[in-house]
């Protein structure tokens, strides 16, 4: 339970400190609102088709952004430092930096959630499992940036590095095309990543029957990805720390 | 007084070189003890070794009865650390850092207000409180990162060079900080490059050089090590080449350091050598200005003890980015 409040306690101080920096703005905040009004210009009866990919890849875009610039930055300037000399264990630490980034990742994505659902008529159809595959895909996109960050030295790198694997997601993941129509083996490819499982549950909770995996297994997959991407991310982490303090 | 601090056959390896080398001390409760050595030396190593953010390559340590392998976030509870680079977050104001620290040490709620603002009033900050770290001068920035360091009440503070790249009236504030903390019982371990620090702020000193660990005393104890040494310190009007040169022809001188207008002869017996080094100044037409014997100082010892030019111990490391 103490750990748990100190880790709420990091994820406080992240984003009360951290949700104006220059990255977060532009790659976390713009870019998906950027995406929705491209779209919606482009084609105004067709983004409806496209909102669950819409949704994914503002999670996935606000949540990496935050997670990839906390832990290198405060690297950089010396401040991590003072996280590992609290008495804390280097779990919490990751939970919280995974907490403030996930938080943030979900309101970004529930204010354009409410904006976009209304006016595209949309209703939700599994509110239980679509607030779940919010949730776990934050969580998992959040450790996908933390298990960058910890990786990098420098937060351009870290940048750099998350639109190695972002911008990828954003044509194999189902967001525009479906996966089953794409040509061997970029399938395999999408099956891989985090992001197909959100865009088919989500199309699962919007549009009835649009998924293709069944929803129970988008969950369960994204709670693998969270699990999987942790202990990597702590792996990582412990190791950095003993070569680099 | 018991040790709080012991410390045993620490060691720390980069590769094939020895940064920390098989040290072994004890610091007593309550005491100030410091390690001093130049840049390189392994202070700043062992010190992170101790607080638990470097793994050592052998050996281990005991903060307040814990083994900090064995228990290191119990050790963190004990412990504060002002590391060399005031490191506190540049975004949230004194007081939010303070709040901050105290959230991670869990310091129960109702307190944390309560013991900022003392801290804060004790460390001449209080009309900081609503200004970013980021925006504070150096000096200030020390003094909150010292205050965030005891928000927790620890029992032992470490200060890894704490008045380096600090002005002087800065760095004299900061040291009556430094006593006033030791009188109200906590014990601190401290590393510093200035001889002069350590001689004033210690109660004990570890002399550290290339790893290794040369005396540990009082100061007044090293400073005996070299109590056969006695110093003559001669100033005159002007210093000629000649003059310099017939100096070095003197016998029973072990060394001799000419600052400005000032000669100091190091020599075993005063008595035998001042009336020689008198005639010579006469027969020389040096007008003799002054003439004091001196004890040798610390520096003196320091020089003598590690074979290092004291000069060596002036240079400031420079300061790392992200923080003064």
């Amino acid at each position: 339970m103490e750990e748990i409040r100190k880790a709420y306690f990091i994820a406080k101080k992240d984003m009360g400190a951290y949700y104006l920096k220059p990255p977060l703005i532009s790659w976390g905040l713009m870019l998906p609102i950027v995406f929705v009004f491209a779209f919606y210009f482009r084609n105004p009866m067709g983004i409806k088709e496209v909102i669950p990919g819409l949704i994914g890849l503002t999670l996935l875009f606000s949540s990496t952004s935050m997670a990839a610039i906390v832990i290198t930055f405060e690297k950089r300037i010396g401040a991590l430092e003072r996280l590992l000399l609290a008495p804390l264990e280097i779990r919490t630490i990751l939970f919280g930096k995974t907490l403030g980034s996930s938080v943030f990742g979900l309101v970004i994505t529930f204010l354009i959630t409410i904006f976009l659902i209304p006016i595209m008529g949309i209703s939700i159809h599994h509110p239980f499992s679509f607030s779940l595959i919010i949730i776990l895909s934050g969580i998992a996109f959040s450790l996908l940036g933390v298990l960058i960050s910890v990786g990098v030295k420098e937060v351009f790198e870290a940048m750099t590095m998350s639109n190695f694997f972002r911008f990828p997601m954003i044509f194999l993941c189902g967001v525009f095309f479906p996966v089953p129509s794409m040509p061997f083996p970029l399938p395999i490819l999408s099956y891989l990543l985090p992001l197909t499982y959100t865009v088919d549950g989500l199309n699962h909770c919007l549009f009835e029957d649009k998924g293709i995996i069944p929803l129970h297994l988008d969950l369960l997959i994204l709670l693998g990805f969270v699990f999987l991407l942790f202990g990597l991310s702590l792996f990582i982490f412990k190791k950095r720390i003993r070569q680099e303090f | 007084m018991d040790a709080i601090i012991r410390v045993n056959d620490l060691t720390k390896s980069y590769g094939p070189s020895l940064a920390v080398d098989h040290i072994s001390f004890e610091v007593k409760e309550g005491e100030i003890f410091g390690f001093l050595g130049p840049n390189g030396a392994g202070k700043t190593t062992t010190i992170r070794m101790m607080v638990g953010l470097t793994q050592p390559s052998s050996g281990t340590a005991w903060i307040a009865g814990r083994d900090i392998l064995k228990e290191p976030v119990e050790v963190k509870k004990t412990i504060g650390l002002v590391p060399e680079t005031s490191n506190l977050y540049g975004e949230l104001t004194a007081m939010e850092n303070l709040i901050y620290q105290a959230e991670l040490y869990g310091v129960a709620r109702k307190e944390r207000k309560d013991r900022a603002f003392r801290l804060l009033e004790e460390f001449g900050l209080r009309e900081h409180q609503e200004k970013p770290f980021q925006a504070l001068s150096r000096g200030l920035k020390r003094r909150l990162t010292i205050a965030a360091a005891l928000i927790h009440n620890p029992k032992i503070l470490f200060l890894d060079e704490p008045t380096t790249g600090l002005d002087v009236m800065s760095a004299r504030g900061l040291r009556k900080l430094i006593l006033d903390s030791k009188k109200k019982g906590l014990t601190i371990f401290l590393t510093t490059h200035y001889i002069p620090e350590a001689e004033g702020l210690c109660d004990r000193i570890a002399i550290i050089v290339k790893g290794k660990i040369r005396i540990i005393d009082t100061p007044q104890n090293i400073k005996s090590q070299i109590k056969e040494m006695e110093i003559l310190e001669i100033g005159v009007d002007l210093i000629s080449e000649s003059l310099k040169n017939k100096l070095l022809l003197l016998d029973g001188i072990e060394k001799i350091v000419i600052d400005e207008n000032r000669i100091r002869f190091h020599t075993k017996n005063i008595d035998q050598v001042t009336p020689g080094i008198i005639k010579l100044f006469e027969g020389q037409g040096a007008k003799m200005e002054t003439i004091n014997t001196l004890s040798p100082s610390l520096e003196d010892a320091f020089v003598k003890l590690t074979g290092l030019d004291s000069d060596l111990m002036k240079i400031d490391k420079p300061l790392k980015m992200g923080g003064e």
